[in-house]
This record gives structure tokens, sequence and C-alpha cells, in this order.
């Protein structure tokens, strides 16, 4: 509870903050609306708002399952095969340097604008080069002298990538996993704003800005961020199970 | 038969390099089946480079080594080596239990012995009561305790030792003396054990190996031939300080080298 506390004082006085300076300044609605109008037009469009927000949250949830799951596979195999790891890894990093969601209006002319296939597979795409460089790295990162112990045991390959590889590369992982899952959202939204199915975020918001309806639009984007929350809180709920023993996580 | 023998072994770290270092020169040792052989030196002088080529995880730059008829890697191969490192070297994901387990689980031994093997393991080191505790729930003796009871859980035929009391305090470390010397004449394992401190090595060994620096040689071997089985009245043996003083005066002759 005294953990929650500042950040609770901040953000409600934020909002006064806002409410206020929007109340004095006179700052029009299409600038700036009132966080109290906002929440009107929350509370008017809530069901709305509620099945365009899961949609996109399940889309963007489902294309982080898929690329993280691929990322650790491709990982994995680098991790293993000397050859896979110098063809993939370069590439990978290449890759992770453009902006790959160029792709959310090609995806449209590839799966149909109307099939949830494109919105994953951009969001899975998007995700799956940091999670994969930071996967690679923390397979490679294990300690020497735990090297040293398992060859020492005469451990095959396989058993020190199991034992010792793949739990060395867990915090890793998961602090990709923290930064993809931000990266999901923001991946499954503006593939959105490409077209697709009304009841999405990404159409929602750009439909109301379209009628001037800042309100609403703003009442989206709030949901956005609360949906983003969930899905950060969701990686850290997993990673305190998959990782109990990491420095970040433990409690004496 | 002879468990190990080092054959005119050099080791030259990264060589024609700026940084080459010429860890040991002309190394000469044989360690009886079922010998205890301690090495003392200097800071530097190559006793855990000297392990590290015993146990297979480097290979000398000229020379041969044999370990148990075989090369070191086919020994290795045959889970012949325990190895305790200077470090702890605990996996920090795995409770103290599965630690202890872990050669036992990659050498595929069924679940219910490699159980019965990490208790009696722990008993022994004394921290039956931290099986559930992580790594870092630990003090440094204790971690190492651990790596020790990990060592001996598989029962190889060969335990190199790195300084393996050395963050132990003095009872601790009198007891665990005791405990390895117990274990030694009981399996008859040969050992190779590394240690900074005199009283330790006498106590111990058959046999007291000295080391100088730069490059790593050995400089003398002092026969401990103290009776076994070897306990408190040992330490109190005239006998027992006239070994001390020959083992100090051969670290001596090191120095003024
Ligand atoms: N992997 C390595 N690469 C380069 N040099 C090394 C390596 N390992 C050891 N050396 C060098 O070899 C020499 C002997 O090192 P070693 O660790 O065997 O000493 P030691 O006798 O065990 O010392 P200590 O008592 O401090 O543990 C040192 O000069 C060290 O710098
Ligand atoms: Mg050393």
């Amino acid at each position: 509870m005294r953990r929650w506390g500042p950040a609770a004082v901040l953000f409600a006085g934020g909002l006064a903050v806002w409410e206020a300076a929007v109340r004095i300044f006179n700052i029009k609605g299409f600038i700036l609306p009132a966080p109290t109008a906002i929440a009107a037009a929350f509370e008017a469009e809530a069901s709305d708002l509620f099945e365009a927000g899961w949609s996109t949250f399940t889309t963007a949830l489902a294309g982080l399952a898929a690329g993280s799951a691929a990322a650790v596979l491709v990982s994995l195999a680098a991790a293993r095969w000397r050859f896979i790891r110098d063809g993939a890894v370069p590439f990978a990093v290449a890759a992770n340097s453009t902006p790959i969601i160029v792709l959310a209006p090609i995806a449209n002319s590839w799966f149909g604008i109307l099939s949830p296939a494109g919105s994953i597979f951009v969001v899975a795409v998007l995700v799956f080069f940091p999670v994969m460089i930071n996967m690679v790295r923390g397979l490679l990162s294990a300690d020497a002298s735990q090297m040293e112990l398992l060859d020492s045991y005469a451990a095959r390959r396989g058993t020190v990538l199991r034992k010792l590889q793949l739990p060395t590369s867990g915090p890793y992982l998961f602090s990709a996993m923290k930064v993809a899952a931000a990266l999901s959202l923001i991946g499954a939204i503006v593939k959105e704003f490409f077209g697709g199915p009304q009841a999405r975020l990404g159409q929602y918001i750009t439909t109301k800005a379209g009628l001037l309806q800042f309100e609403e639009a703003w009442a989206a984007i709030a949901l956005a961020s609360a949906f983003g929350m969930a899905l950060y809180l969701l990686v850290v709920w997993i990673e305190r199970r998959a990782i109990p023993w990491h420095i970040s996580v433990r409690r004496a | 038969m002879t468990a190990v023998r080092l054959s005119g072994v050099d080791m030259v770290f990264n060589p024609g390099t700026g940084q080459e270092v010429k860890a040991l020169a002309g190394i000469d040792l044989a360690v009886g089946q079922g010998e205890f052989v301690s090495l003392i030196g200097p800071s530097g002088c190559g006793k855990s480079t000297m392990l590290r080529l015993i146990g297979d995880l480097i290979s000398p730059t000229v020379g041969a080594v044999a370990v148990n008829g075989k090369t070191p890697s086919a020994a290795r191969i045959d889970r012949d080596y325990g190895m305790v490192f200077q470090s702890a070297t605990l996996l920090e994901w795995r409770k103290i239990r599965a630690n202890v387990e872990l050669p036992l689980e990659i050498m595929e031994t069924d679940k219910g012995e490699r159980r019965e093997r990490a208790e009696a393991m722990l008993e022994l080191v004394g921290l039956a009561d931290f099986a559930d505790h992580y790594p870092w729930q630990l003090s440094g003796g204790m971690q190492q305790r651990v790596s020790i009871a990990r060592a001996l859980a598989f029962e190889p035929s060969i335990l190199l030792m790195d300084e393996p009391f050395g963050a132990l305090d003095e009872m601790t470390r009198e007891r665990m003396q005791a405990e390895l010397l117990r274990i030694w004449s009981e399996t008859r394992t040969t050992v190779v054990f590394v240690t900074h401190s005199i009283p330790e090595a006498v106590f111990l060994s058959n046999r007291v190996v000295i080391m100088s620096p730069r490059p790593g040689r050995i400089t003398r071997a002092v026969d401990i031939d103290l009776p076994q089985p070897r306990n408190r009245e040992t330490r109190e043996d005239q006998r027992f300080f006239e070994l001390l003083t020959s083992v100090r005066d051969g670290l001596r002759a090191v120095e003024d080298m």
C-alpha cells in the first residue's frame, strides 16, 4: 500500500492540474478535453469501448505469445548450433533496427483486411526480434565457471543448454518481454489504423477523431493505456513465478 | 597404479601475444591410487592451473597428463572427477538440495537414490536444515560446503579440491578436515588438494608438494609419515610439528628465490 501511495497521489494531482488548466485557460475540446469530459465519454461508450479494447488486447496478446514463442525456439537453436547463430543473429540485429511496423498496411493485402491473422502477424514479427536478440544473449551469458562445472561432469550439449543456459537466459527473456508487451499493443493499434473491423481500438480512435469526437478518442487512449499496463503486469506476474530465484524478483 | 601422472608439463596461456603467461614449467608429478596429495605455494604459482589440467578443463602446452591410465578427457567422460572449485559455483536458480543432486541428475541416477545421496551429503557437511534454501540465503562458507557435498555425492574416483576450506572458520574447518579424511579412508578416493594452510596440508596429506611461481614449478615434496587414522592427537604429535617446520622451510626457500 505504502509503495503505491506516492504514485496514486501524483496521478490524482496530475489529473487535477489537467482539469484546472482546461477550465482556467478555456482549452478547446479538440485540443485537449478535460478528464471529467473524457470520463463522461468513457461511461457513455463503455460497452463499445470494451468490446473494441478487448479485441485489440487479445490480438496483441496472441501476437506477443506467438512472436515470443518463435523467438525462444530460434534462440535455442542459435545457442545450440553455431552456424544458425552466425547466420541468424546479424540478420536479427539488422531487422531489429528497421521500422517493422511499416508492414502494417501490407499485412492487409496478405491476410485480408478483416482477418485478425494480419494483426497477429504484424505483432508477432514486431516482438520477435527484440525477444530473440535478448534471449540469445542470455543463453550465451552462462557463467564460465558454471560451464566448467558441467564440463567436469562430461554433460552433453543438450544438458548444458537445459540445465545451465536456459535458466541463465530467464532474466534476459523477461526484460525483453516487458518491452515486447508494450510493443505488441502499439503494433496492434497502429495496424488497426490502416483499416480492419470497426470494433477495434485503432479503428475506433481514427473514426472518432475523424468525427471530431475527441472525448471518445481520448477515452479509447485511456483504455489502451490500461490494457498496456495489464499486459505488462501479466509479464511481471509470470516472471515472479518463473524465476523466483533472480535478484530482481527475490524477497528475503 | 598411479591415478594421476603429469610428465614434463608446461602450460602457457595466450602464447605469442602480449598477455602470454607461463603458468607452469617442467611439471613432473605422480599421484598413486588412493593417495592424498596437497599442493601448496604462493598465490599465482599455478595450483589451480594444475588441477584444471588434471581435470581436462585445459590441455597442456607441452607434455602429457594421464589419469587412471587414460587420457584426462577419457577420464572426464568416465566421470572420474569430482571438482571443488575455488569459488562455490552453485547454480543460483537451484535450491541447495537440487545443487547437490546436479551431478547425479546429469549422470542419470534414479530419483530416489539421488534424493538419498543428497540428504546424506548435506547431513555430512552439516547443512541438512538448509536443503530448501537458495544459495544466496547461505553464507560463503556454507556455500562452499554445499559444493563439497556436491563433489562427494557421486563418489568420484579422483577428488580435485581447490582451497575448499578457505572460507571456513577454524572449528568448522577442522571438522570438515576430519570428515574428508574419514570419507577418503572409507572410499580410497585419490585426492589432489590445494591449500594455503601449512597445518591443513600436513594434517591431511600423504605428501605435500611445494611450488614456486613464475613460472610455476615443483620445488620440493615432503612425505608426511604421520600414522593413520589421523585425529586430534595427530595435531599434538611431535612429528606433526617437525613436518610443519619442514614444509614452512620449503616455502621460505621459495620466497627467497
Ligand atoms: N585462463 C587464463 N588465462 C590467462 N592466464 C591465466 C589463466 N588462468 C591462470 N592464468 C595465469 O596463470 C598463473 C597461475 O594461475 P593459478 O590460478 O593457477 O594460480 P594459483 O596458484 O591457483 O593462485 P591462487 O593461490 O591465488 O589461487 C597466474 O599468473 C594467472 O594469471
Ligand atoms: Mg587458485
